[in-house]
């Protein structure tokens, strides 16, 4: 018997609003991003889950895609976090408030 | 000439360009090319009168296009200019007068550093206001409306270096500003409603009416009142132009008395189908100019500055073009539109003379006698102030006075009654002036200097005008201009009720000669020490006076106690609006920056968090709409 | 059998040259980390040349879209890439005086404007869910990187709050894309478009796709409530960054938007307008007042970034064609403005500390008389004051806006431009009518003003003859599907 696919999209939900309360919630900028991390991730058991439910494959090839730029964004985001903590000794968001008003 | 109309517009803007670019390159010249470019301008709006005289009254209304603008589809947005007998007359006083007081000015400005600017700005302003008396529909008048208020701030602080310049410039700039908010709505609530900005839609085509409802007519036309009445300086916005005299004095005779302050009247009397289709609008427009006509006539009696006693007399003079536009008589307010350019320029230019020949010297109480040194100018502020005044047979008379006689003649009995008020503190108040600052002793140190024959010779041609516009141009209803005016505001059907025409005129010198022996008797030289001395705060009636009815403190106590305690809206619009000529906006922004960094605090954090509750509302709508 | 797709690549040549003289400069600035500028920004403006040809090549093609479906070949895309190209020809030009004059070699600047560039010219021409996330991702990467370039404290926290944000942003924009997936079991915009017409589709499930399409693009066009990182970015960038996607950015993204909100969700205009409306709304008030607030000229040209997103967004409510040459005429003339500005703000606040607050710009008119008036053409228009390009942009939203039967959104806008009116022209005294004080730091070399009275000229020129675009302008705003 198959699952049904609502049941994949309810889980899909429930890890999505996980991330972002992390990225909500979070004052670490390692632990915001892995929040948003968790919500891509989400979202790819969205796409993969409807792609089984329409019967074709064009979700599952989205999901990778996301996962690849997935992986970019961690290169990038965490240089970036690198160099704010190289200069500022923290990575807490709530300290990087030079820029502000 | 008619379809070259675009020129009158062009060449302005051609020379204005250049002064602006490399006037400093060009020194004193540029004054010259200003003045030939503006005599171009004439030229070619008198041979499109001259061809408009050739066409039979019917076709005299043509549209001229002068550059697709937009093509959007099958509707093209195109650049159009209407030549007809109201924007060709209006188009003559503003290249006529205007080329006049731009050849003072060459005099005028001999010793300021910046010319080139100057003229830049002058050319500017009347590109900006041709293209307002000659736009075929709103939103090219909107357009050089609010050009036409940007030049005038940018001239009013011509002298920037002058912190009360700079501070009237502020002034001006955001009371008018209020007004243009008001006819920018009006335009919008057109908008809606028409679905144009064309006059022809908008106010009816070749004696059609518009197509619109009183109710929707009477808000279209209350909100160009509004505009009117900033631009015009009515009460209740008029507290910027005494001050706007803060300006060189060719500024002031040529944007605030001749033309600028005159587009609000244009403007109603333009829009007068709209106008005339409300039941109450006109009633209003009768009311702010009856008003503003004899707030700006007592007030000019308790000012010792001669500009400001001017600028509240132009105020004054504005409210009896409103008055006339209220009660129907359209030409008769363009008459005296066209009359009070003439006077009211010369006015100002002779008091520009003095200030030019006594060190910027404008308080009468340090004036007097300056017949003496200054005859020329002596004579022709006389001829400004004989035209002024209403006496016959100058200009004055043909058109103040037949106002007065109409609103008799059609019932109106109050305004009569008042205007005539209105009129004899005209008469009193500029004969006050001639009586203070011209005979007499000399109250002044040193010695006054003539103006020069270049400053002198506009002034001839300006008070001829003033004096002989009356009969010349028979600005009297069934005169020549008056019935040239007739294709685009109809005739004046004069009325029978009241007393006859005669008795009226006949009562209208003798409070003309009220008004004048009232200010003999004041301000003879005998006299003098009565009020000469008179400090700058005085109590009583004439302090009330000086202080222009303590308008501005009012606004200013306004601001003060219930702005601040009242309710955040009428704070906002109190201190942004009336104090905001001073520091509003500033006021303002220190206000918002208080709440600014509570929101944008500059932590990450807080920011998804006002991303997610929009992303939140989006997802509630689409729960909703599911 | 699956069928090899046909690879189509000229249909994104100007893609592929501006991701190419992006790869090409990347290695080299690897190899010649320290070497000279000058030859990084010939050969950027050379790629960037080669990629406005191509697409000028492109103007007259047939075919509607290539590669499967994935990327469109319509006039929309040319003159948005067309647009590109020039936005980021001034980006590198800035760039390169901004890092010259402090003799701070960054020469990776260029391989990441060209990349930003291919994205941005990718996501014109999208035609396909799957691409547009791909495309912003790419633009978006590059720009985080941008905005970081000189590594001091302001732009790396910039960056910082720029990249979480827009990851942020870029999960929702994913979960649209998935939910229009489910919606229609297509992501490409003429299948949604079908399909949400037709019995296909759940049009539920679209709708809740397209408002999160509208979250994720929205956030990278800084509408209200989503605009939070601009006022941070735009001022901690280094100002040509800021300049370059502070306009750049918007054509992308907002080109973007009228393929997925006109096209693919176009039977959902009804429902969409009014989210869409109150967006506008929102970013056209919230945008004008806190810009009066400001005393940090980067920063109150960043709200005032917010509220023109209002404004070009009011025109969405209209699905005519109209809409889409009066966003794109908006979107030409806003670009060419605030390039400008923010040169000119690059220019005075001298060299890469980035003095900005408003004492810098007091009496500017005495001391940088040039500087001053290029900067009060560019407010100017964007506070739209005839004879500007601003003023015939907003006209043209608004009659948009006011023909699809949205005249409040239409009032509050003029509403909000009057208010900006205050703040853009108390700039404009501040510079011409106060007493210049403190040292003059601005730069004085003659060429970045000649550079920049291109656009203040482009801004006059469309203010006073509009129509010579328009008409383009309108052949675009045809998308043939």
């Amino acid at each position: 018997m198959r699952t049904p696919v609502a049941y994949f999209l309810l889980l899909s939900a429930i890890l999505f609003s996980l991330g972002t309360a992390s990225v909500l919630l979070r004052r670490n900028a390692l632990r915001i991003f892995m929040g948003v991390e968790l919500q891509l991730n989400a979202v790819n058991l969205t796409l993969v889950a409807f792609s089984r439910m329409h019967m074709e494959l064009d979700g599952q090839i989205l999901a990778f895609f996301s996962m690849v730029v997935a992986a970019a964004e961690v290169v990038v985001g965490l240089a970036i976090i690198v160099a704010v903590f190289r200069r500022t000794s923290t990575t807490d968001v709530d300290r990087a408030s030079v820029l502000r008003g | 000439m008619i379809d070259l109309i675009g020129l009158t517009i062009a060449v302005p803007l051609v020379a204005s360009g250049v002064n602006l670019l490399i006037g400093k390159r060009l020194g004193r010249r540029s004054g010259w090319i200003a003045t030939a470019a503006m005599a171009v301008s004439f030229i070619v709006a008198l041979g499109a009168l001259l061809q408009m005289f050739s066409l039979p009254a019917e076709e005299r209304t043509q549209v001229v296009t002068v550059a697709e603008w937009i093509r959007a589809g099958a509707a093209a947005v195109s650049l159009d200019l209407r030549v007809d007998p109201l924007s060709i007359t209006m188009a003559l006083v503003v290249t006529g007068v205007g080329s006049l007081i731009h050849l003072y000015a060459i005099g005028y400005m001999d010793h300021d550093e910046r010319p080139g600017r100057f003229f830049g700005y002058m050319n500017l302003f009347c590109a900006f206001m041709l293209a307002l008396v000659l736009a075929n529909d709103f939103l090219l008048l909107y357009l050089g409306w609010e050009g036409v208020g940007l030049c005038s701030y940018l001239l009013i602080g011509f002298w920037s270096d002058r912190p009360d310049a700079a501070r009237a410039a502020k002034k001006a700039f955001i009371t008018t500003r209020i007004g243009d908010v008001l006819l920018m709505l009006g335009l919008f609530v057109m908008w809606v409603h028409f679905g144009s900005f064309d006059f022809d839609v908008v106010l009816g085509h070749e004696g059609s009416l518009p197509e619109i409802a009183a109710g929707t007519a009477t808000a279209i036309s209350l909100l160009l009142l509004g505009g009117a009445v900033g631009k015009s300086a009515q009460l209740p916005l008029h507290v910027w132009l005494p001050d706007a005299m803060a300006g060189p004095t060719p500024v002031s005779a040529l944007i605030h008395a001749a033309t600028m302050v005159t587009a609000g009247v244009y403007l109603v009397v333009r829009a007068h189908a709209l106008f005339e289709i409300s039941d109450v609008a006109l009633a209003v427009v009768a009311v702010v100019g009856l008003a503003g006509a004899l707030y700006g006539g007592f007030s000019s009696l308790g000012q010792y500055d001669m500009k400001r006693a001017l600028a509240y007399s132009t105020m004054s003079q504005l409210g009896f073009m409103f008055l006339a536009a209220g009660l129907g008589f359209y030409p008769t307010a363009i008459a005296l539109l066209v009359a009070h350019a003439f006077y009211k320029a010369l006015l100002f230019l002779t008091s520009g003379n003095v200030m030019h020949g006594l060190h910027d010297e404008v308080d009468v109480r340090r004036l007097g006698g300056l017949r003496h040194d200054m005859p020329w100018t002596a004579a022709l502020f006389g001829a400004g102030a004989l035209a002024l005044s209403g006496l016959p047979p100058f200009s004055g008379f043909f058109t103040k006075d037949v106002i007065l006689d109409l609103a008799s003649r059609d019932g109106a009995t109050w305004a009569f009654v008042l205007g005539s008020l209105g009129a004899m503190v005209s008469a009193w108040y500029i004969a006050r002036l001639y009586f203070t600052a011209f005979i007499g002793e000399r109250r002044y140190e040193g010695s006054a200097h003539e103006a020069s024959a270049l400053m002198r010779t506009p002034l001839v041609v300006l008070a001829v005008g003033a004096l002989f516009a009356g009969i010349g141009l028979e600005l009297t209803p069934e005169g020549t201009l008056p019935m040239f005016l007739e294709p685009v505001l109809g005739h004046v059907v004069e009325g029978d009720a009241g007393p006859s025409t005669q008795v009226l005129m006949v009562l209208a010198v003798v409070v003309t000669l009220i008004g004048i022996g009232i200010a003999w008797r004041l301000y003879r030289p005998a006299n003098q020490e009565r009020w000469v001395s008179f400090p700058e705060r005085e109590p009583g009636m004439a302090g009330v006076l000086a202080h222009g009815f303590y308008i501005d403190g009012l606004y200013a106590w306004i601001v003060a106690n219930v702005g601040l305690r009242g309710a955040a809206a009428l704070a906002w619009f109190d201190r942004t609006v009336v104090d905001g000529a001073v520091n509003g906006v500033g006021t303002l922004a220190t206000r918002a920056s208080g709440l600014a960094p509570i929101w944008q605090s500059g932590k990450v954090r807080r920011y998804a968090l006002s991303f997610m509750a929009g992303g939140v509302a989006l997802l509630l709508y689409a729960a909703v709409k599911i | 059998m699956i069928d090899a797709p046909r690879v189509e690549l000229w249909a994104i040549l100007p893609v592929l040259m501006l991701f190419g003289g992006g790869l090409i400069a990347l290695l080299a600035s690897g190899f010649a980390r320290r070497a000279a500028q000058a030859p990084f920004a010939l050969f950027t403006l050379a790629a960037l040349a080669a990629a406005a040809a191509s697409a000028l090549w492109l103007w007259n093609r047939e075919t509607t879209t290539a590669l499967e479906g994935m990327v469109s070949i319509d006039r929309l895309a040319v003159v948005a890439t067309l647009a590109l190209c020039g936005i980021g020809a001034f980006g590198a030009y800035l760039g390169f005086h901004y890092f010259e004059r402090d003799d701070f070699r960054r020469n990776e600047f260029y391989a990441l404007l060209l990349f930003a560039l291919g994205g941005m010219a990718l996501l014109v021409a999208a035609a396909d869910l799957i691409v547009v996330f791909l495309a912003v991702e790419v633009l978006s990467l590059a720009l985080y990187v941008m905005t970081a370039l000189t590594f001091r404290r302001g732009p790396t926290e910039a960056a910082m709050k720029y990249f979480l944000l827009g990851a942020f942003a870029s999960a929702f924009l994913l979960y649209g894309v998935a939910m229009s997936y489910g919606a229609s079991a297509t992501t490409s915009v003429q299948g949604l478009a079908r399909a949400l017409t037709g019995v296909g589709g759940s049009q539920p499930l679209a709708l809740v796709g397209a408002l999160l399409l509208v979250v994720g693009l929205g956030f990278k066009v800084s509408l209200v409530p989503f605009h939070m990182w601009t006022p941070d970015v735009y001022q901690g960038a280094p100002s040509p960054v800021t300049a370059f996607m502070s306009a750049a950015t918007k054509v992308a993204v907002f080109v973007a938007m009228v393929r997925v909100l006109d096209v693919a969700f176009g039977s959902l205009a009804w429902d969409l307008a009014p989210a869409i409306a109150v967006l506008s709304a929102g970013s056209m008030i919230l945008g004008s007042v806190l810009a009066i607030a400001q005393r940090d000229v980067k920063r109150m040209l960043a709200y005032s970034s917010v509220a023109q997103a209002g404004f070009i967004l009011s025109s969405f409510v209209s699905p005519e064609r109209e809409g889409i040459a009066a966003a794109l005429f908006y979107l030409i003339s806003y670009s060419a403005a605030v390039v400008g500005a923010f040169g000119v703000v690059m220019l005075i606040s001298g060299g890469i500390r980035e003095q900005t607050g408003f004492e810098r710009f007091r009496g500017l008119g005495r001391r940088q008389p040039v500087l001053a008036a290029l900067l009060s053409v560019f407010l100017l228009s964007l506070a739209g004051i005839p004879p500007t390009a601003g003023f015939v942009a907003k006209v043209l939203v608004f009659g948009a806006a006011t023909s699809a039967g949205y005249w409040p959104l239409v009032l509050i806008g003029a509403l909000a431009s009057v208010a900006g009116a205050f703040f853009y022209l108390r700039v404009i005294a501040l510079m011409a009518m106060q007493e210049p004080r403190g040292v003059d730091i601005a730069d004085p070399s003659p060429l970045p003003r000649l550079v920049l009275a291109v656009p203040a000229v482009t801004v006059v020129v469309l203010g006073i003859v509009p129509g010579v675009i328009v008409p383009l302008l309108q052949e675009a705003g045809v998308l043939t599907w």
